[in-house]
Protein backbone atom coordinates (compact mmCIF):
# COMPACT_ATOMS: atom_id res chain seq x y z
CA UNK A 1 0.00 0.00 0.00
CA UNK A 2 1.50 3.37 -1.12
CA UNK A 3 1.25 6.57 1.30
CA UNK A 4 1.03 9.87 0.09
CA UNK A 5 1.40 12.49 2.73
CA UNK A 6 0.24 16.56 1.47
CA UNK A 7 0.79 19.11 3.34
CA UNK A 8 0.28 18.33 6.75
CA UNK A 9 0.39 20.45 9.15
CA UNK A 10 -0.47 20.21 13.27
CA UNK A 11 -0.06 22.50 16.14
CA UNK A 12 -0.58 22.22 20.03
CA UNK A 13 -1.46 25.57 21.30
CA UNK A 14 0.71 28.31 19.25
CA UNK A 15 3.15 25.40 18.69
CA UNK A 16 3.28 23.63 15.11
CA UNK A 17 4.31 19.78 15.57
CA UNK A 18 4.06 18.87 12.22
CA UNK A 19 4.96 22.24 9.82
CA UNK A 20 3.40 21.37 6.14
CA UNK A 21 5.19 18.28 5.93
CA UNK A 22 4.44 16.21 2.48
CA UNK A 23 6.72 13.06 1.28
CA UNK A 24 5.65 9.72 -0.66
CA UNK A 25 6.71 6.19 0.47
CA UNK A 26 5.87 3.14 -1.97
CA UNK A 27 5.12 -0.37 -1.15
CA UNK A 28 7.76 -2.14 0.17
CA UNK A 29 10.11 0.52 1.28
CA UNK A 30 11.60 0.79 4.79
CA UNK A 31 11.44 3.95 5.85
CA UNK A 32 13.30 5.61 8.73
CA UNK A 33 12.13 8.68 10.56
CA UNK A 34 14.25 10.20 12.09
CA UNK A 35 15.15 13.55 14.57
CA UNK A 36 15.67 15.26 17.61
CA UNK A 37 13.31 14.51 20.45
CA UNK A 38 10.17 17.04 19.64
CA UNK A 39 11.11 17.25 16.11
CA UNK A 40 7.51 15.44 15.24
CA UNK A 41 7.93 12.44 14.72
CA UNK A 42 5.15 10.84 16.87
CA UNK A 43 2.64 13.68 16.07
CA UNK A 44 3.55 12.90 12.42
CA UNK A 45 2.61 9.12 13.44
CA UNK A 46 -0.29 9.70 15.08
CA UNK A 47 -1.55 11.26 12.17
CA UNK A 48 -0.62 8.35 9.77
CA UNK A 49 -2.60 5.66 12.14
CA UNK A 50 -5.73 8.44 12.68
CA UNK A 51 -5.41 8.48 16.78
CA UNK A 52 -4.86 12.36 15.42
CA UNK A 53 -6.46 14.48 12.91
CA UNK A 54 -4.27 16.96 11.03
CA UNK A 55 -5.09 20.68 11.26
CA UNK A 56 -4.66 20.57 7.46
CA UNK A 57 -3.31 17.92 5.00
CA UNK A 58 -4.09 15.28 3.68
CA UNK A 59 -3.00 11.49 4.28
CA UNK A 60 -3.31 9.15 0.98
CA UNK A 61 -3.32 5.48 1.65
CA UNK A 62 -3.59 4.34 -2.01
CA UNK A 63 -6.26 5.97 -3.19
CA UNK A 64 -8.27 6.34 0.28
CA UNK A 65 -7.62 9.40 2.04
CA UNK A 66 -11.11 8.78 4.54
CA UNK A 67 -11.20 8.30 8.48
CA UNK A 68 -12.13 5.19 8.69
CA UNK A 69 -12.03 1.54 9.82
CA UNK A 70 -11.26 0.29 6.43
CA UNK A 71 -7.87 2.24 6.49
CA UNK A 72 -7.08 1.27 10.25
CA UNK A 73 -7.45 -2.51 9.19
CA UNK A 74 -4.26 -1.92 7.06
CA UNK A 75 -2.06 -0.63 9.34
CA UNK A 76 -0.24 -1.95 12.01
CA UNK A 77 0.94 0.18 14.94
CA UNK A 78 3.62 0.29 17.86
CA UNK A 79 2.99 3.62 20.14
CA UNK A 80 5.39 5.40 21.51
CA UNK A 81 5.70 3.76 25.16
CA UNK A 82 4.19 0.64 23.54
CA UNK A 83 1.53 0.69 26.09
CA UNK A 84 -0.40 -2.69 27.03
CA UNK A 85 -2.74 -4.03 29.07
CA UNK A 86 -0.77 -5.23 32.12
CA UNK A 87 -3.40 -7.75 33.53
CA UNK A 88 -4.06 -9.68 30.32
CA UNK A 89 -2.41 -13.06 29.44
CA UNK A 90 -0.18 -12.31 26.50
CA UNK A 91 -2.26 -14.79 24.23
CA UNK A 92 -5.14 -13.72 25.22
CA UNK A 93 -4.09 -9.69 24.66
CA UNK A 94 -2.71 -11.21 20.78
CA UNK A 95 -6.22 -12.72 20.31
CA UNK A 96 -8.30 -9.62 21.72
CA UNK A 97 -5.24 -7.75 19.21
CA UNK A 98 -6.66 -10.13 16.39
CA UNK A 99 -10.54 -10.16 16.67
CA UNK A 100 -10.26 -6.35 17.25
CA UNK A 101 -8.36 -6.24 13.21
CA UNK A 102 -10.95 -8.26 11.99
CA UNK A 103 -8.94 -11.81 11.78
CA UNK A 104 -11.72 -14.20 11.16
CA UNK A 105 -12.52 -16.07 13.97
CA UNK A 106 -11.26 -19.37 13.08
CA UNK A 107 -7.73 -18.12 12.21
CA UNK A 108 -7.52 -16.58 15.25
CA UNK A 109 -5.58 -18.78 17.28
CA UNK A 110 -2.94 -19.80 14.49
CA UNK A 111 -2.36 -16.50 14.10
CA UNK A 112 -1.76 -16.04 17.85
CA UNK A 113 0.41 -18.98 17.52
CA UNK A 114 2.29 -17.75 14.71
CA UNK A 115 3.02 -14.07 16.44
CA UNK A 116 4.60 -16.25 19.43
CA UNK A 117 6.48 -17.95 16.95
CA UNK A 118 7.88 -15.31 15.51
CA UNK A 119 8.28 -12.94 18.20
CA UNK A 120 10.32 -15.42 20.16
CA UNK A 121 7.09 -15.24 22.93
CA UNK A 122 7.14 -19.11 23.74
CA UNK A 123 8.91 -19.09 27.18
CA UNK A 124 6.47 -16.04 28.41
CA UNK A 125 3.05 -17.17 26.52
CA UNK A 126 0.56 -17.68 29.79
CA UNK A 127 1.99 -14.80 31.52
CA UNK A 128 0.32 -11.51 32.33
CA UNK A 129 2.00 -9.05 30.47
CA UNK A 130 2.65 -7.26 33.10
CA UNK A 131 4.78 -9.64 34.50
CA UNK A 132 7.10 -9.86 31.24
CA UNK A 133 10.42 -7.69 31.16
CA UNK A 134 10.88 -4.64 28.46
CA UNK A 135 12.48 -6.23 25.91
CA UNK A 136 9.55 -9.15 26.10
CA UNK A 137 6.48 -5.84 26.31
CA UNK A 138 8.47 -4.63 23.13
CA UNK A 139 7.84 -8.04 21.06
CA UNK A 140 4.23 -8.25 22.30
CA UNK A 141 3.89 -4.95 21.42
CA UNK A 142 5.30 -5.71 18.10
CA UNK A 143 3.45 -9.12 17.80
CA UNK A 144 0.45 -7.07 18.06
CA UNK A 145 0.97 -4.56 15.45
CA UNK A 146 2.06 -7.09 13.03
CA UNK A 147 -0.91 -10.04 13.66
CA UNK A 148 -3.41 -9.17 11.00
CA UNK A 149 -1.35 -8.87 8.12
CA UNK A 150 -1.47 -5.20 7.84
CA UNK A 151 0.02 -3.94 4.56
CA UNK A 152 0.91 -0.67 6.28
CA UNK A 153 3.53 -0.42 9.29
CA UNK A 154 3.93 1.81 11.49
CA UNK A 155 6.40 1.55 14.53
CA UNK A 156 7.41 4.25 17.33
CA UNK A 157 10.77 3.41 18.11
CA UNK A 158 10.54 -0.28 17.67
CA UNK A 159 13.82 -1.71 19.30
CA UNK A 160 14.14 0.44 22.66
CA UNK A 161 14.50 -1.28 26.14
CA UNK A 162 15.83 -4.68 24.22
CA UNK A 163 19.35 -5.87 24.41
CA UNK A 164 21.46 -6.39 21.57
CA UNK A 165 20.87 -9.54 20.11
CA UNK A 166 17.43 -8.90 20.45
CA UNK A 167 17.68 -5.68 18.95
CA UNK A 168 19.43 -7.56 15.51
CA UNK A 169 16.33 -10.39 15.80
CA UNK A 170 13.43 -7.48 15.29
CA UNK A 171 15.67 -5.72 12.89
CA UNK A 172 15.96 -8.64 10.74
CA UNK A 173 12.26 -9.01 11.11
CA UNK A 174 11.76 -5.46 10.24
CA UNK A 175 13.43 -6.44 7.22
CA UNK A 176 11.83 -9.24 6.48
CA UNK A 177 8.10 -7.55 6.72
CA UNK A 178 9.40 -4.60 4.79
CA UNK A 179 9.64 -6.71 1.75
CA UNK A 180 5.95 -6.69 0.91
CA UNK A 181 4.54 -4.09 3.52
CA UNK A 182 5.64 -0.65 3.78
CA UNK A 183 7.49 0.50 6.84
CA UNK A 184 7.93 3.38 8.87
CA UNK A 185 9.81 3.58 12.00
CA UNK A 186 10.97 6.38 13.84
CA UNK A 187 14.12 6.03 16.18
CA UNK A 188 17.33 8.24 17.34
CA UNK A 189 19.35 5.33 17.48
CA UNK A 190 21.45 6.05 13.91
CA UNK A 191 23.07 2.74 13.40
CA UNK A 192 19.09 1.65 13.83
CA UNK A 193 18.15 3.32 10.50
CA UNK A 194 21.14 2.64 8.35
CA UNK A 195 20.81 -1.41 9.33
CA UNK A 196 17.21 -1.45 8.51
CA UNK A 197 16.16 1.61 6.47
CA UNK A 198 15.92 2.25 2.41
CA UNK A 199 14.93 5.71 3.08
CA UNK A 200 15.81 8.10 5.27
CA UNK A 201 13.49 11.39 6.29
CA UNK A 202 15.09 13.30 8.72
CA UNK A 203 12.85 15.66 10.77
CA UNK A 204 13.70 18.93 12.49
CA UNK A 205 11.11 21.41 14.30
CA UNK A 206 8.07 19.98 12.33
CA UNK A 207 9.91 20.54 8.89
CA UNK A 208 11.82 17.71 6.55
CA UNK A 209 15.49 18.38 6.48
CA UNK A 210 16.51 15.73 4.21
CA UNK A 211 15.28 12.89 2.34
CA UNK A 212 17.19 10.13 0.87
CA UNK A 213 19.03 7.04 0.64
CA UNK A 214 21.92 6.80 3.18
CA UNK A 215 24.27 7.01 0.16
CA UNK A 216 22.53 9.91 -1.24
CA UNK A 217 22.53 11.99 2.45
CA UNK A 218 26.53 11.51 2.33
CA UNK A 219 26.25 13.19 -1.04
CA UNK A 220 24.65 15.95 -0.18
CA UNK A 221 26.01 16.86 2.60
CA UNK A 222 28.46 18.81 0.73
CA UNK A 223 30.60 16.07 -0.79
CA UNK A 224 33.09 16.43 2.20
CA UNK A 225 35.61 13.99 2.51
CA UNK A 226 37.66 13.06 5.23
CA UNK A 227 41.30 11.66 4.59
CA UNK A 228 44.19 10.62 7.43
CA UNK A 229 47.35 10.35 6.41
CA UNK A 230 50.77 9.46 8.15
CA UNK A 231 54.03 11.35 6.60
CA UNK A 232 57.36 10.47 7.23
CA UNK A 233 60.63 12.40 5.83
CA UNK A 234 60.62 15.89 7.21
CA UNK A 235 60.12 17.84 10.30
CA UNK A 236 56.15 18.01 10.47
CA UNK A 237 55.89 21.38 9.96
CA UNK A 238 57.41 21.37 6.72
CA UNK A 239 54.85 18.25 6.21
CA UNK A 240 51.97 20.79 7.03
CA UNK A 241 53.48 23.67 5.15
CA UNK A 242 53.51 21.59 2.09
CA UNK A 243 50.55 19.93 2.43
CA UNK A 244 48.64 23.47 2.58
CA UNK A 245 49.79 24.11 -0.82
CA UNK A 246 48.13 21.45 -2.50
CA UNK A 247 45.12 22.74 -4.64
CA UNK A 248 41.75 21.76 -3.74
CA UNK A 249 42.36 21.12 -0.11
CA UNK A 250 40.34 22.67 2.07
CA UNK A 251 42.24 22.37 6.33
CA UNK A 252 45.11 20.60 7.38
CA UNK A 253 45.17 19.43 10.59
CA UNK A 254 47.97 18.21 12.51
CA UNK A 255 46.22 15.59 14.97
CA UNK A 256 49.47 13.80 16.13
CA UNK A 257 52.94 15.24 16.37
CA UNK A 258 54.78 11.78 17.46
CA UNK A 259 53.42 9.72 14.93
CA UNK A 260 52.91 12.53 12.53
CA UNK A 261 49.60 11.91 11.78
CA UNK A 262 47.44 14.89 9.58
CA UNK A 263 43.76 14.95 8.71
CA UNK A 264 42.88 16.42 5.84
CA UNK A 265 39.31 17.99 5.03
CA UNK A 266 38.03 18.70 1.20
CA UNK A 267 35.34 18.95 -1.31
CA UNK A 268 37.42 17.01 -4.31
CA UNK A 269 36.57 13.30 -3.53
CA UNK A 270 39.10 10.67 -4.41
CA UNK A 271 40.92 13.24 -6.24
CA UNK A 272 42.32 14.27 -3.00
CA UNK A 273 44.05 10.75 -2.51
CA UNK A 274 46.45 11.91 -6.04
CA UNK A 275 47.31 14.72 -4.98
CA UNK A 276 48.28 13.92 -1.87
CA UNK A 277 50.27 11.13 -2.91
CA UNK A 278 52.03 13.24 -5.92
CA UNK A 279 52.95 15.77 -3.29
CA UNK A 280 54.59 13.26 -1.19
CA UNK A 281 56.87 11.67 -4.09
CA UNK A 282 57.50 15.46 -4.65
CA UNK A 283 58.72 16.11 -1.58
CA UNK A 284 60.22 12.76 -0.80
CA UNK A 285 58.55 12.18 1.80
CA UNK A 286 57.96 8.48 2.88
CA UNK A 287 53.67 8.24 2.73
CA UNK A 288 52.77 4.92 5.40
CA UNK A 289 49.26 5.69 5.95
CA UNK A 290 46.37 6.78 3.53
CA UNK A 291 43.02 6.22 5.50
CA UNK A 292 39.39 7.80 3.88
CA UNK A 293 37.09 8.43 6.47
CA UNK A 294 32.91 8.13 5.37
CA UNK A 295 31.16 11.14 6.58
CA UNK A 296 29.03 9.80 9.22
CA UNK A 297 25.50 10.00 9.43
CA UNK A 298 26.25 11.33 12.74
CA UNK A 299 27.86 14.44 11.50
CA UNK A 300 24.91 14.81 8.59
CA UNK A 301 22.41 14.40 10.95
CA UNK A 302 24.27 17.11 13.26
CA UNK A 303 24.42 19.18 10.77
CA UNK A 304 20.98 19.14 9.92
CA UNK A 305 19.20 19.53 13.21
CA UNK A 306 21.57 22.13 15.00
CA UNK A 307 21.04 25.56 14.02
CA UNK B 1 -20.56 -3.92 13.63
CA UNK B 2 -21.78 -5.82 16.29
CA UNK B 3 -18.94 -8.42 16.58
CA UNK B 4 -16.81 -5.60 17.03
CA UNK B 5 -18.87 -4.46 20.25
CA UNK B 6 -19.03 -7.83 21.27
CA UNK B 7 -15.22 -8.28 21.30
CA UNK B 8 -14.39 -4.95 23.58
CA UNK B 9 -17.79 -6.60 25.97
CA UNK B 10 -16.31 -9.95 26.15
CA UNK B 11 -12.96 -8.15 27.05
CA UNK B 12 -14.10 -6.27 29.72
CA UNK B 13 -16.24 -9.18 31.43
CA UNK B 14 -13.65 -11.26 31.35
CA UNK B 15 -11.49 -8.48 32.89
CA UNK B 16 -14.43 -8.12 35.92
CA UNK B 17 -13.84 -12.18 36.51
CA UNK B 18 -10.11 -12.11 36.10
CA UNK B 19 -9.56 -9.28 38.80
CA UNK B 20 -11.64 -10.08 42.16
CA UNK B 21 -14.40 -6.80 40.68
CA UNK B 22 -16.72 -9.67 39.84
CA UNK B 23 -16.66 -11.44 42.85
CA UNK B 24 -17.18 -8.60 45.33
CA UNK B 25 -19.67 -7.02 43.63
CA UNK B 26 -21.58 -10.41 43.32
CA UNK B 27 -21.30 -11.07 47.22
CA UNK B 28 -21.47 -6.88 47.89
CA UNK B 29 -24.83 -6.86 46.45
CA UNK B 30 -26.58 -10.70 47.41
CA UNK B 31 -25.45 -9.97 51.23
CA UNK B 32 -26.64 -6.29 51.70
CA UNK B 33 -29.26 -6.61 49.67
CA UNK B 34 -29.98 -10.15 51.40
CA UNK B 35 -29.30 -9.05 54.80
CA UNK B 36 -32.24 -5.78 54.22
CA UNK B 37 -34.82 -7.90 52.78
CA UNK B 38 -35.12 -10.58 54.62
CA UNK B 39 -33.22 -10.03 57.93
CA UNK B 40 -33.34 -6.46 59.39
CA UNK B 41 -35.34 -3.09 59.37
CA UNK B 42 -38.77 -3.42 57.57
CA UNK B 43 -38.26 -6.62 55.87
CA UNK B 44 -40.40 -8.77 54.18
CA UNK B 45 -42.04 -10.13 57.29
CA UNK B 46 -42.75 -7.13 58.91
CA UNK B 47 -44.80 -5.58 55.75
CA UNK B 48 -46.57 -8.83 56.09
CA UNK B 49 -47.20 -8.64 52.32
CA UNK B 50 -45.59 -11.09 49.62
CA UNK B 51 -43.85 -8.56 47.51
CA UNK B 52 -40.11 -7.21 46.65
CA UNK B 53 -40.92 -3.41 47.33
CA UNK B 54 -38.04 -3.75 50.42
CA UNK B 55 -35.58 -5.35 47.73
CA UNK B 56 -35.98 -2.97 45.28
CA UNK B 57 -36.02 0.05 47.21
CA UNK B 58 -32.82 -1.95 49.31
CA UNK B 59 -31.03 -2.38 45.30
CA UNK B 60 -31.91 1.51 44.38
CA UNK B 61 -29.30 2.59 47.04
CA UNK B 62 -26.26 -0.35 46.39
CA UNK B 63 -26.44 -0.12 43.00
CA UNK B 64 -26.49 3.41 43.01
CA UNK B 65 -23.06 3.22 44.64
CA UNK B 66 -21.76 0.14 43.43
CA UNK B 67 -22.01 1.13 39.72
CA UNK B 68 -19.59 4.10 39.85
CA UNK B 69 -17.15 1.54 41.53
CA UNK B 70 -17.36 -0.89 38.19
CA UNK B 71 -17.54 2.08 35.30
CA UNK B 72 -14.91 4.31 36.77
CA UNK B 73 -12.32 2.02 35.49
CA UNK B 74 -13.38 1.48 32.11
CA UNK B 75 -11.83 4.62 29.62
CA UNK B 76 -10.11 6.27 33.07
CA UNK B 77 -7.74 3.56 32.75
CA UNK B 78 -7.48 3.45 29.27
CA UNK B 79 -6.84 6.90 29.08
CA UNK B 80 -4.00 6.52 32.16
CA UNK B 81 -2.21 4.00 30.45
CA UNK B 82 -2.10 5.03 26.70
CA UNK B 83 -4.11 2.03 25.86
CA UNK B 84 -6.67 4.33 24.55
CA UNK B 85 -4.55 4.56 21.43
CA UNK B 86 -4.24 1.46 20.92
CA UNK B 87 -7.92 0.68 20.61
CA UNK B 88 -8.62 3.87 18.02
CA UNK B 89 -6.03 2.63 15.97
CA UNK B 90 -7.79 -0.23 15.48
CA UNK B 91 -10.48 -1.20 12.78
CA UNK B 92 -13.40 0.01 15.67
CA UNK B 93 -14.81 3.11 16.15
CA UNK B 94 -15.45 5.34 19.15
CA UNK B 95 -18.91 4.32 19.85
CA UNK B 96 -18.20 0.83 19.04
CA UNK B 97 -15.78 1.25 22.03
CA UNK B 98 -18.16 2.83 24.16
CA UNK B 99 -21.17 0.33 23.66
CA UNK B 100 -18.86 -2.26 24.08
CA UNK B 101 -17.65 -1.28 27.52
CA UNK B 102 -21.46 -0.40 28.75
CA UNK B 103 -22.71 -3.53 27.61
CA UNK B 104 -20.50 -5.34 30.00
CA UNK B 105 -20.99 -3.54 32.78
CA UNK B 106 -24.94 -3.77 32.32
CA UNK B 107 -24.47 -7.72 31.68
CA UNK B 108 -22.42 -7.74 35.24
CA UNK B 109 -25.35 -6.08 36.63
CA UNK B 110 -28.20 -8.10 34.81
CA UNK B 111 -26.24 -11.07 36.27
CA UNK B 112 -25.76 -9.55 40.02
CA UNK B 113 -29.96 -9.33 39.69
CA UNK B 114 -30.21 -13.02 38.12
CA UNK B 115 -29.13 -14.20 41.57
CA UNK B 116 -31.99 -12.44 43.54
CA UNK B 117 -34.38 -14.26 41.83
CA UNK B 118 -34.14 -16.89 44.52
CA UNK B 119 -35.63 -13.88 46.50
CA UNK B 120 -38.55 -13.69 44.16
CA UNK B 121 -39.16 -17.57 44.15
CA UNK B 122 -39.16 -17.66 47.84
CA UNK B 123 -41.59 -15.09 48.01
CA UNK B 124 -43.95 -16.18 45.67
CA UNK B 125 -44.34 -19.48 47.82
CA UNK B 126 -45.24 -17.40 50.68
CA UNK B 127 -48.09 -15.61 49.78
CA UNK B 128 -49.66 -14.38 46.33
CA UNK B 129 -47.04 -12.10 44.58
CA UNK B 130 -47.36 -9.90 41.97
CA UNK B 131 -45.71 -10.98 38.93
CA UNK B 132 -46.58 -8.24 36.76
CA UNK B 133 -45.27 -5.56 39.14
CA UNK B 134 -42.30 -7.86 40.14
CA UNK B 135 -40.96 -7.69 36.41
CA UNK B 136 -41.60 -4.30 36.25
CA UNK B 137 -39.90 -3.68 39.13
CA UNK B 138 -37.00 -5.59 37.98
CA UNK B 139 -37.26 -3.59 34.27
CA UNK B 140 -36.95 -0.38 36.55
CA UNK B 141 -33.52 -2.05 38.28
CA UNK B 142 -32.52 -2.26 34.98
CA UNK B 143 -33.31 0.40 33.25
CA UNK B 144 -32.03 2.49 36.18
CA UNK B 145 -28.27 0.85 36.18
CA UNK B 146 -28.25 1.60 32.37
CA UNK B 147 -28.56 5.84 33.36
CA UNK B 148 -25.99 5.37 35.94
CA UNK B 149 -23.53 3.24 33.89
CA UNK B 150 -23.92 6.12 31.32
CA UNK B 151 -23.22 8.51 33.75
CA UNK B 152 -20.62 6.49 35.00
CA UNK B 153 -18.79 6.23 31.75
CA UNK B 154 -19.38 9.84 30.95
CA UNK B 155 -16.66 10.52 34.16
CA UNK B 156 -14.38 8.12 33.43
CA UNK B 157 -14.09 9.61 29.85
CA UNK B 158 -13.15 12.70 30.93
CA UNK B 159 -10.53 11.87 33.51
CA UNK B 160 -7.53 9.51 33.22
CA UNK B 161 -7.98 9.57 37.25
CA UNK B 162 -10.54 6.61 38.22
CA UNK B 163 -10.84 8.19 41.80
CA UNK B 164 -12.28 11.39 40.70
CA UNK B 165 -13.99 9.14 37.74
CA UNK B 166 -16.02 7.65 40.87
CA UNK B 167 -16.81 11.05 42.50
CA UNK B 168 -18.07 12.70 39.56
CA UNK B 169 -20.27 9.90 38.43
CA UNK B 170 -21.76 9.97 42.59
CA UNK B 171 -22.02 13.80 42.19
CA UNK B 172 -23.81 13.85 39.02
CA UNK B 173 -25.39 10.60 40.22
CA UNK B 174 -26.65 12.04 43.71
CA UNK B 175 -28.19 14.93 41.68
CA UNK B 176 -30.58 12.66 39.86
CA UNK B 177 -30.93 10.18 42.59
CA UNK B 178 -32.63 12.24 45.29
CA UNK B 179 -31.67 15.97 45.17
CA UNK B 180 -33.78 16.87 41.95
CA UNK B 181 -36.43 15.01 43.42
CA UNK B 182 -36.13 17.39 46.89
CA UNK B 183 -35.99 20.42 45.20
CA UNK B 184 -38.65 19.62 43.31
CA UNK B 185 -40.79 19.66 46.27
CA UNK B 186 -39.84 23.23 47.55
CA UNK B 187 -40.06 24.60 43.80
CA UNK B 188 -43.68 25.17 41.82
CA UNK B 189 -44.49 25.70 38.72
CA UNK B 190 -42.56 24.76 35.61
CA UNK B 191 -39.14 24.06 37.30
CA UNK B 192 -41.07 22.43 40.20
CA UNK B 193 -42.22 19.89 37.20
CA UNK B 194 -38.65 20.01 35.48
CA UNK B 195 -36.91 18.89 38.46
CA UNK B 196 -39.57 16.08 39.24
CA UNK B 197 -39.11 15.17 36.11
CA UNK B 198 -35.26 14.79 36.07
CA UNK B 199 -35.85 12.79 39.12
CA UNK B 200 -34.91 9.19 38.78
CA UNK B 201 -36.59 8.32 42.62
CA UNK B 202 -40.10 8.99 40.99
CA UNK B 203 -39.32 7.52 37.71
CA UNK B 204 -38.12 4.42 39.71
CA UNK B 205 -40.97 4.34 42.33
CA UNK B 206 -43.73 4.39 39.60
CA UNK B 207 -42.07 1.44 37.66
CA UNK B 208 -41.74 -0.65 41.26
CA UNK B 209 -44.94 -0.32 41.99
CA UNK B 210 -45.38 -1.83 38.79
CA UNK B 211 -46.92 0.83 36.59
CA UNK B 212 -45.06 0.57 33.85
CA UNK B 213 -45.43 3.95 31.81
CA UNK B 214 -43.58 4.47 28.10
CA UNK B 215 -42.67 7.88 30.27
CA UNK B 216 -40.12 6.26 32.38
CA UNK B 217 -38.92 4.31 30.26
CA UNK B 218 -37.83 7.24 27.86
CA UNK B 219 -36.49 9.12 30.33
CA UNK B 220 -34.02 6.13 31.90
CA UNK B 221 -33.58 5.58 27.96
CA UNK B 222 -32.54 9.29 27.03
CA UNK B 223 -30.52 9.52 30.33
CA UNK B 224 -28.12 6.49 28.91
CA UNK B 225 -28.32 7.84 25.49
CA UNK B 226 -26.95 11.24 26.51
CA UNK B 227 -23.90 9.71 29.16
CA UNK B 228 -23.07 7.31 26.12
CA UNK B 229 -23.19 10.28 23.50
CA UNK B 230 -21.05 12.46 25.96
CA UNK B 231 -18.60 9.58 26.50
CA UNK B 232 -18.32 9.13 22.58
CA UNK B 233 -18.11 12.32 22.02
CA UNK B 234 -14.75 12.70 24.82
CA UNK B 235 -12.56 9.91 23.73
CA UNK B 236 -12.62 10.53 20.33
CA UNK B 237 -11.98 14.44 21.44
CA UNK B 238 -9.04 13.17 22.22
CA UNK B 239 -8.10 12.51 18.39
CA UNK B 240 -8.11 15.73 17.83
Amino acid sequence: MDVRIDNLTKSYGNQKAVDSISFDIKSGEIVGFLGPNGAGKTTTMKMLTQYMQPDSGTIWYDNSSSYDVDIRREIGYLPEHNPLYEDMPVMDYLAFAAALQSVPQSEVPSRVIEMVRICGLDVEKHKKIGELSKGYRQRVGLAQAIIHNPKVLILDEPTTGLDPNQIVEIRELIRKLGREKTVILSTHILPEVEATCDRILIINKGKIAADGTVQQLRKQSEGKSLLQVRIEGAPVEHIAEGLRLIEGLQKVLLVDTTNKRFEIESNAGDAVNRLVYRACVQNHWDLLEMIPFETKLEDIFRDLTIN
Amino acid sequence: MNNSVWIITKKELNSFFDSLTAYILLIAFLGFSGFFTWITGSDIFMRKEADLEVFFSVSKWTLFFFIPAITMKMIAEENKSGTIELLLTKAITARQIILGKFLACLLLIGIALLFTISYYITVSQIGNIDHGATLCGYLGLLLMSAAYIGIGLFASSITNNQIVAFLLALLIGVFFHFIFDMMSYNSGGFVGQLLSGLSVNRHFESLAQGVLDTKDILFFASLTIVGLLLSELFISKRIK
